[in-house]
């Protein structure tokens, strides 16, 4: 039996591509947990590896070419790295449920909305057909589903895209789970239905006490909803902080960079605007990443150590940690 | 001395087609009686959410659409019904960078090719001048002119954006319509394509009409705003009171919205009831009320028209007036 005092305990997970061009490090040691009923909020840009962190922790990595080659993913006592695909079908959906990006592409356009959530019911509780339709209708109504009663008989054509991605929330708090992974859940929404999504998000939060895993590119809806926050760049965790000091004093110059690089809303005034902090360069290919740390190239603090020794991932304060040589002495560090 | 460009009235209407003899069954009203200036070297930003019009409205002015009806001035000339060369002679003056970096280039093209494409096509500019223009564009957009003979897949969405850019610039236009130009873009990649293109707004003397979702962006790039709501244009200000008093109920709804990046503003956000109703069949009346939380009982009867409320500030709502 593994030990583990949080509800999810990500240790030294990395999870590897292998291509013809070579190993693709999306996820490369990392580690991170979850209380339960709590909002974490993982950010980062596109390729730094929160999706498939996400999808390492339901085992839906394509395997080949995907692999999760080392770490634990602890949950109730168990390791779900080890698990069979068996025992991961009774976890995945039932105790540890995610929604996704595109909720047409992951709603089956051939089955009606209440048939898919029923199947929940039917699969994880073992209820019948009619009993299942019932609890969709229900469950329809929770996520605030105008008319559900007749909502429950279409297919996800016939919703907008704010109904479908609600549809998916019903599916996957169906079998209360204790865990929801959100995985960009509002992007393709426009922002007044975002806004309507994060609210209904946050109260089924309290209603079912559910932990949340909001994966997002957006420091706004980080700032809005989450408690803690883990920055990743290039498949590594570059800082771990509770969100509010992260936003009023983040410490990897990533991060720094980031929040510095967005427009803020209303904060132009009616005088000349201020040239946009950006980030140099682009983000690192994960088939070519720069030796050192993997920030090193665009860094604006870059020093000549951070090019040839990778910085540890260490703890700053309570429940504060950063990947910075900034903030770490080392021999040798000039 | 007569704004860059004025569009007066503009209406883009799509039939829907029926049937085996393909008869018209109905319309898509995407832009319904649209009105705005450009003024010489200003921007001017188009928000609104998906279904709103706002790209229709942009390929509208490029003729890149039919127009159904409305005119559109260019430096005083309608050229509402340009065609053949006058239409070729008004591309050169006005053109557009897409919001997929990806879908926008040709990828059998070099990149040289794809800036060299639109002089050769308008030919202008000969010989070794255009070998010149290409790589002093390249340089402009922050790339090298060594990477002019490779090809798009061989970059990043950024530095394709960066390409989209170079082609639009070309021609030396005086009018470069942005549609979603860096939304979808990396965080960290979207604040240097916004630096850049304000550099080369000064540089090149450019207008911009720049078609976005993302309110902040708008507020950092844009001189004056308006706010579309199903093919019509419900506010129009200055950036600065369009964000700091927004006046109709759908924009205060619409910055209530946006999350802010800052943990410790809580602000009272207003959550409007429902979806954007289909462009099809648009609400009677004013064509928010039926999420207006505001809605009176004139509202469902009557099409409020834009008011001046002072000092350039228009709003369409009956709440005014």
């Amino acid at each position: 039996m593994a030990e583990s005092d949080h509800l999810l305990d990500l240790q030294h997970l990395k999870t590897y591509f292998y291509t013809f061009e070579g190993v693709a490090r999306a996820v490369d040691d990392v580690s991170f947990f979850l209380d339960p009923g709590e909002v974490l909020g993982i950010v980062g840009e596109s390729g730094c590896g929160k999706s498939v962190t996400a999808q390492s922790i339901m085992r839906l990595i394509p395997q080949p070419p995907g692999k999760i080659v080392e770490g634990r993913i602890l949950f109730d006592g168990r390791d779900l790295v080890r698990l069979s695909m068996g025992e991961m079908r009774g976890i995945r959906g039932n105790r540890i449920a995610m929604i996704f990006q595109e909720p047409m592409t992951s709603l089956n356009p051939v089955y009606t909305i209440g048939n898919q959530i029923s199947e929940m019911f039917r699969l994880h509780m073992g209820l019948g057909r009619r009993e299942g339709l019932n609890r969709a209708v229900e469950m329809l109504k929770k996520v605030q589903i105008p008319a559900p009663e007749k909502r429950v008989g279409e297919y996800p054509h016939q919703l907008s895209g704010g109904m479908r991605q609600r549809a998916m929330i019903a599916m996957a708090l169906a079998c209360d789970p204790e865990i929801l992974i959100a995985d960009e859940p509002t992007t393709a929404l426009d922002v007044t239905v975002q806004a309507q999504i994060l609210d209904l998000m946050l109260k089924l939060k309290e209603d079912f006490d559910t932990a949340i895993m909001m994966i997002t590119h957006d420091l706004g809806v980080i700032a809005e909803i989450a408690r803690r926050v883990v920055v990743m760049y290039a498949g590594r965790i570059v800082e771990e902080a509770e969100t509010v000091p992260l936003f009023e004093d983040p410490k990897h110059p990533y991060t720094q960079g980031l929040l510095r690089s967005i427009p803020k809303l209303g904060r132009r005034g009616a005088g000349e605007r201020t040239r946009l902090v950006e980030i140099k360069g682009i983000v690192p290919g994960l088939l070519d990443l720069p030796e050192g740390c993997r920030f090193s190239p665009r860094c604006p603090q870059v020093m000549g150590i951070c090019r040839k020794k990778d910085p540890p991932l260490g703890r700053i304060g309570p429940g504060r940690t950063v990947r910075c040589w900034l903030y770490f002495d080392e021999p040798g560090k000039d | 001395m007569d704004p860059l460009l004025a569009v007066e009235n503009l209406k883009v209407h799509f039939p829907i087609k029926k049937g085996v003899l393909s008869k018209t069954v109905g319309y898509v009203y995407a832009v319904d009686g649209v009105s705005f200036v450009l003024q010489r070297g200003q921007t001017l930003g188009i928000v609104g959410e998906s279904g709103c019009g706002k790209t229709t409205a942009g390929l509208g002015i490029l003729k890149l659409v039919p127009v159904t009806s409305g005119t559109i001035r260019y430096d005083g000339k309608d050229v509402t019904d340009a065609d053949g060369r006058r239409l070729r002679a008004l591309r050169r003056e006005m053109q557009i960078i897409f919001q997929d970096p990806y879908s926008s280039l040709n990828p059998r093209m070099t990149v040289n090719q794809i800036i060299n494409d639109p002089m050769q096509v308008h030919g202008v500019f000969a010989g070794s001048e255009r070998q010149d223009r290409i790589a002093y564009l390249l340089e402009r957009v922050g790339l090298s002119p060594e990477q002019g003979r490779r090809y798009p897949h061989e970059f990043s969405g950024g530095q394709r954006q960066r390409i989209g850019i170079a082609r639009a610039l070309a021609l030396n236009p005086s009018i470069i319509i942005g549609d979603e130009p860096v939304s979808a873009l990396d965080v960290s990649i979207q604040a240097q394509i916004i630096n850049l293109l304000i550099e080369l707004q000064k540089d090149f003397h450019l207008s911009y009409i720049i078609i976005a979702h993302d309110l902040a962006v708008v507020e950092y790039i844009c001189d004056h705003v308006a706010v579309m709501y199903l093919g019509r244009i419900v506010e129009r200000a200055a950036h600065g009171p369009i964000y700091t008093a927004p006046k109709h109920p759908y924009t205060q709804a619409l910055l209530s919205a946006v999350p802010v990046p800052d943990p410790k503003t809580k602000r009272d956000r207003i959550i409007l009831k429902g979806d954007v109703p289909s462009p099809i069949n648009p609400p009677a009346g004013c064509r928010f009320h039926p999420r207006c939380p505001y809605r009176m009982e004139i509202c469902d009867k009557k099409e409020p028209q834009l008011q001046d409320l002072g000092g350039g500030h228009e709003v369409s709502c009956f709440l005014y007036g």
